[in-house]
């Protein structure tokens, strides 16, 4: 699985609460979460994330089990989030709803081209290549499926 | 030899393995997003028998977008032969304990202070909505069995220090990822002198270090516990087993603290911010909404006015029914306290209690992230004692200084 995007970097401990807030849950409406994703962070950002490689601190995700998190990224374009740990709610929840992650610290800025290749264990930035803990076969057969839901209906 | 968490889960650590889930919850808030995800998958619930909708977090509902989507839920819980505990029942993880879980079981729920549930020797976890759908429909989930760091536990608590001030003060020495992906195991003669109140206080906040669970072994104190809900416990015995590395708390040196927002882990001792101005103060949460905290509050405030505006959620209606059997319900409004129904409440800025811009809430929960109970608002957490006696005062108090 090859993915390439345009980094936004953002600092550590991005909480799930920062990610998608408790006051914008009650709905089922995901452009609602997309509209509003990272908004306590930085309300510019929502827009900028098509497309985007979300390149963070450690400890991405913590906080809450909401999966409202991973899917307000997916949906408002995030192709792949990089940082060097992830909370590990939010990383199963993310490879559940088809949104890939790799773990590795980077050096990069915002703009940058950024490329990762989750079954190599490779990420690149601007030309430099950095490795990545390669997910597990299971993972990569629950992203390949696009979330745990499109595995269900292939596997029954 | 193994830890708890091997024991339980049948594996050496670093080992994926399925195993069959004996309890699975849902609150309203994450229950809906798993009925959607279930219904792409299956039809078929595995074990309605060991599946619990439990509402709490917008009990009441606050407006007709979130009683629909309760209505929802409520009618498939009902329609499929699950456990449901409707508004008013309490919080998912309070009622979980109350209730039913037992030790060795294996556990999850659809939030992420599952793990208060360790308390009682169960492996118990956070999973999200989609995986929690595949639990409904399989009866299993996969785990990868967590390394773990044991928190020994030394000495008694002393004067106001309470469970809450020890286990802020371990959270801050681990660091909000301290514990990533590990489990906590709570050991020494400091853990068998605590009560259950006290142990799903510590366990509640494993998650705040990142912790996968944080883990009490089952003794008498739970084995009692368990009785007096109509239940039995086996006493689980701790191997002579390796733990990725050991942590020392005495106890007996632990002093009231707080952890200043937005992060956790940003302990402090409450006498070096003493004085800070409140605007509101709040008791409650899965960390500290118990009988015995909502006793504790009530007779440091019993016969006093507060001169903040507080807010009282008891953790379940047991809890409820029990503060107004022993009076503390009376002495907590005498003293000019707000109870609200068992659930929630304020934790998590939906619904009653809502902090405004620049407000300071002094909180007796588990997260102080910013804007959590409020856009704009700032939230310090601190034990029941420090509450209480900031209430009286209407600033920051270290207990026992009041008055
Ligand atoms: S009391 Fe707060 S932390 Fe506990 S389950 Fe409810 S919202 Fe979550």
């Amino acid at each position: 699985m090859k993915i390439e995007g345009k980094a936004v970097c953002i600092g550590p401990d991005i909480d799930t609460d920062i990610i998608i807030a408790g006051r914008y849950l009650r709905t089922k409406d995901r452009r609602i979460w997309s509209e509003h994703v990272l908004e306590d962070l930085d309300p510019t950002l929502a827009p900028r994330l098509e497309g985007a490689v979300i390149v963070a601190g450690s400890n991405f995700g913590c906080g809450s089990s909401r999966e409202q998190a991973p899917v307000a990224l997916k949906e408002a374009g995030v192709r792949c989030i990089v940082a060097p740990s992830f909370a590990r709610i939010f990383y199963r929840n993310a490879i559940n709803i088809g949104l890939p992650l790799a773990e590795c610290e980077v050096s990069c800025h915002d703009g940058d081209l950024v490329s990762a290749d989750l079954e190599a264990g490779i990420v690149e930035v601007s030309g430099k290549q950095y490795r990545t803990r390669p997910l597990s076969p299971r993972m990569l057969e629950i992203l390949n499926a696009g979330g745990l839901v499109g595995l269900w209906k292939v596997k029954g | 030899m193994s830890t708890l968490s091997e024991q339980i889960l049948r594996a050496c650590e670093g080992e994926f393995v399925d195993r069959k889930v004996d309890r699975a919850y849902v609150h309203d808030g994450t229950g809906v997003l798993t009925l959607e995800a279930f219904e792409k998958i299956s039809d078929h619930i595995e074990n309605p028998g060991q599946t619990y909708v439990i509402f709490d977090h917008i009990t009441p509902s606050n407006n007709s977008t979130t009683a629909t989507l309760q209505a929802e839920l409520r009618e498939f819980a009902l329609d499929r032969g699950l456990f449901f505990s409707d508004i008013g029942g309490g919080i998912c993880h309070q009622v979980m304990g109350e209730d039913v879980v037992l030790p060795g079981e294996v556990v999850v729920g659809a939030d992420s202070h599952t793990c208060t549930l360790g308390a009682f020797g169960a492996f118990a976890t956070g999973v999200g909505a989609t995986d929690m759908a595949a639990v409904w429909a399989s009866g299993e989930t996969w785990f990868r069995v967590p390394e773990t760091i044991e928190v020994n536990l030394s000495g008694r608590l002393r004067g106001p220090a309470e469970a809450k001030d020890a286990a802020l003060t371990y959270v801050g020495r681990l660091g909000m990822d301290g514990a990533t992906y590990r489990a906590l195991e709570f050991t020494g003669a400091g853990a068998g002198r605590l009560s259950m109140d006290e142990r799903m206080t510590f366990c509640n906040l494993a998650v705040e270090t990142g912790a996968k669970t944080g883990l009490f072994y089952a003794d008498q104190v739970t084995c009692a516990y368990l009785a007096a809900n109509g239940r039995t416990g086996t006493v689980q015995e701790q191997q002579d087993c390796r733990y990725e590395r050991t942590i020392g708390i005495d106890l007996g040196d632990i002093v009231p603290v707080v952890a200043e927002p937005p992060r956790v882990d940003s302990v402090r001792p409450v006498a070096d911010l003493e004085g800070l101005p409140l605007d509101q103060v709040f008791v409650g949460t899965c960390t500290n909404g118990r009988y015995e905290d909502l006793a504790r509050f009530a007779a440091i405030v019993k016969g006093r006015k507060v001169s903040v505006r507080t807010i009282i959620a008891p953790a379940s209606r047991e809890v409820l029914k029990s503060a107004v059997n022993s009076g503390v319900a009376a002495d907590l409004l005498e003293a000019g306290c707000t109870l609200l129904p068992p659930g929630c409440g304020p934790c998590i800025g939906m619904h009653m209690g809502v902090i405004g811009e620049g407000e300071i809430c002094l909180s007796t929960a588990n997260r102080n992230f910013r804007n959590r109970m409020g856009v704009g608002g700032q939230i310090y957490l601190a034990s029941v004692a420090t509450a209480a006696e900031s209430a009286l005062r209407g600033v920051l108090t270290e207990p026992g200084n009041a008055l």
